[in-house]
């Protein structure tokens, strides 16, 4: 490896960011950029981005200097399925809000993860479908006032990394913006597993979710995500009173299972054999 | 492994006949979503396609099947799905995705009858419309529609060859007699018959959306750095949310490419157009009974003509004006309540008459007295 210093413009297409200024996308996108750059990689050669509809969805469509199939809202993962099955070499990444992936998307989330397809989804679970203009999401926080709540949410949020881990994913964590060094080794270590890996960034919209939610600006909402967030170790000694309102951070899970992949095409050799028998 | 040469005599279904075709075509990766009448398309494949290399996967939904076809056609792959109309409802905003994205695709929609779950195992012909208008915007469909075992596999094929050609999601539109009846099948060799495949980019090139009327198609991880998306995009990829002339360009070649080549995607069959007093259009397995209908109306000293959509959309406007030059009264029958009746109408101009000719229910077919009775009706 040589010691190149990283230089985010490297991988990046000369299109201008769409993202609103203090938008947690950008940090996702540039930890990602920065894990990639420190796991070795010089460029994006070996990726294919895959993402839906949504502002966290942009981040890799068109701006990577790579792959990038930008899909329809939630549709990221069948799209990724069909991609890693028919080109098992890639490493196929994806990145999606959290409308995205675990509302409109959900189903197709907890299959991806049951069959352990090798891809690994990044979704910045900024609590609010932010694209739209704040409405309420799955992950907003019970209370919070949205356009779709102005009452504030009487819904309970879903808790991603949980499902995932729960559904058969190989490698599940969870940290919000402003944990960047745990983000970036997180994403790391995932960028070398392999199976069903699965990031949630808790991050900050400003826009659509900020104001109405009382925030002043961006940096009050990250120093927010830094004081509620919880070391996974402690919030296991912590009744789930004690616990509203809080993000629990860390890794959730971290397994070993054969790769759809993998499983597919021993089946098929076996199945070419059978025939050749006949 | 080498592929199997189909040069036998099958006694195929349609279902299996158009699994088969798809494998002759080169299909390397099928999703699908169990429904009848079509699953055994799906069930036939997760046999075979493994056999010859390929992938068959049972998704967790229509919208995920069609979402991983699209995809493994990216990854370089032709790629089918099968399906019925509840199926094919989910599918439809994924179809203007692969429209958009100018991915080549073959979606088969077994149709049976609805709306709604409506009569689940019986026949019907009622999609004709949703294949040309089931997503949203400005697109032009492609959809194929076959009358026996034999052209289920040929169309197969052919739909496969039109993705690859004009780089777009090709439907084939069949229904639940032709897909569950049996019937001897002489399938020629592999080797006599066509096959087409997507037009690769030179090293070089970037422009793949676009310049080009078909631009040239690379697939992901072959470092072309392919940007793919379903918003308006300029030819390099590029998202444009709101230029009018990005769109405008973009969606105007987009519907250009398939219209400007409609007579050479049309396919007829036709009989006794020049000379019938009475004319018929028909499709699917209804004009089996048109068939019939007209030997006995021959028989009985009548002069009948027809005109058989192979070709559903684009419509085949050219052929049916034709026959509505020297036909003064044209029969539409369809098993459903009058969808290919309008396109007739609209086409054949206010000096023919034009005739429906509807029976929805049980999946019971109209059948060849139906048909005469109507002929001499409209003899009279
Ligand atoms: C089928 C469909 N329904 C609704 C929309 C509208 N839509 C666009 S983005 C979005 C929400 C995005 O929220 P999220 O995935 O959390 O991404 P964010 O913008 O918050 O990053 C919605 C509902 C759509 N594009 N497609
Ligand atoms: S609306 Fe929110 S999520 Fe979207 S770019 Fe702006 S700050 Fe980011
Ligand atoms: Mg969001």
């Amino acid at each position: 490896m040589t010691e190149e210093s990283f230089s985010i413009k490297k991988y990046l297409r000369d299109v201008p960011l769409p993202f609103c200024p203090g938008c947690g996308a950008v940090t996702v996108m540039s930890e990602f950029l920065r894990a990639v750059h420190e796991t070795g990689y010089r460029n994006l050669d070996k990726f294919v981005f895959c993402s839906g509809i949504g502002c966290s969805a942009w981040i890799p469509s068109p701006h990577f200097k790579a792959d990038s199939v930008h899909t329809l809202h939630g549709r990221s993962i069948p799209v990724a399925t069909g991609i890693k099955l028919m080109r098992p070499d890639v490493n196929v990444v994806v990145f999606g809000g959290d409308g995205d992936i675990v509302g409109i998307g959900l189903s197709h989330f907890i299959h991806a993860a049951r069959r352990n397809l090798d891809i690994f989804v990044i979704m910045v679970n900024n609590m609010i479908y932010g694209m739209t203009g704040g409405q309420v999401a799955p992950t907003t926080p019970f209370k919070s006032k949205t356009t779709t709540t102005p009452y504030g949410s009487f819904e309970y949020p879903l808790d991603a990394a949980r499902l995932a881990a729960t559904a058969g994913a190989a490698y599940v964590a969870r940290w919000t913006t402003a944990q960047t060094t745990e983000l970036r080794s997180s994403l790391k270590k995932a960028l070398e597993l392999k199976g069903f890996r699965f990031i949630e960034a808790v991050s900050q919209c400003p826009t659509a979710f900020g104001r109405r939610a009382g925030f002043k600006n961006a940096g009050e909402m990250v120093r927010w995500l830094r004081d509620n967030a919880v070391p996974l170790e402690e919030a296991e000694k912590l009744a789930e009173d004690e616990l509203a309102g809080k993000i629990v951070t860390g890794e959730f899970v971290q397994k070993q299972r054969p790769t759809l992949d993998k499983v597919v095409y021993s089946m098929i050799e076996e199945a070419r054999k059978k025939v050749e028998e006949i | 492994m080498k592929k199997r040469s189909v040069e036998n005599v099958y006694f195929w279904q349609g279902n299996e006949a158009c699994a088969e075709a798809a494998l002759a075509a080169d299909c390397r990766f099928f999703a699908g979503y169990p429904i009848t009448p079509a699953s055994e398309i799906a069930e036939h494949l997760a046999r075979r396609l493994p056999q010859t290399g390929g992938v068959a996967l049972q998704m967790e939904d229509e919208l995920a099947a069609i979402g991983a076809v699209v995809g493994a056609s990216w990854a370089g792959a032709k790629a089918m799905t099968a399906t019925s109309g509840p199926g094919f409802d989910l599918m439809q905003e994924t179809i203007g995705w692969a429209f958009m994205t100018e991915t080549p695709c073959v979606i088969v929609d077994v149709q049976r009858l609805g709306p709604s779950t409506g009569q689940a195992t019986k026949c019907g012909q009622g999609d004709v419309m949703q294949a040309r208008w089931g997503t949203h915007g400005d697109y032009v469909a492609i959809a194929l529609s076959p009358n026996s075992v034999r052209e289920t596999f040929d169309l197969t094929i052919r739909a496969f060859n039109l993705a690859e050609k004009y780089r777009t999601p090709v439907v084939l539109l069949t229904d639940e007699e032709i897909a569950h009846m049996r019937e001897r099948v002489t399938v020629p060799f592999l080797e006599s018959m066509e096959i087409i495949n997507r037009r690769k980019p030179k090293p070089n090139e970037k422009m793949f959306f676009g310049s080009d009327e078909v631009p040239p198609m690379p697939s992901v991880g072959e470092g072309f750095d392919v940007a793919v998306t379903g918003s308006t995009h300029d030819e390099y990829g590029i998202r444009f949310t709101s230029d009018p002339d990005v769109h405008k360009r973009l969606v105007e070649r987009l519907n250009g490419k398939i219209l400007d080549h409609a007579e050479e995607i049309v396919e007829t069959e036709t009989y006794n157009i020049s000379k019938c007093e009475v004319g018929i259009v028909c499709f699917g397995c209804t004009s089996r009974s048109v068939y019939d209908a007209v030997e006995l109306a021959e028989a009985k000293g009548h002069k009948v003509g027809y005109v058989r959509l192979k070709t559903m959309w684009p419509f085949p406007e050219k052929t049916v004006k034709q026959l509505s030059k020297t036909a003064s009264k044209i029969i539409i029958p369809e098993m459903n309540l009058k969808q290919v009746f309008y396109e007739v109408q609209r086409v054949a101009g206010d000096s023919t008459k034009v005739v429906p000719l509807n029976k929805i229910g049980g999946g019971v077919p109209i059948t060849p007295e139906e048909m005469l009775a109507k002929i001499e009706e409209e003899i009279r």
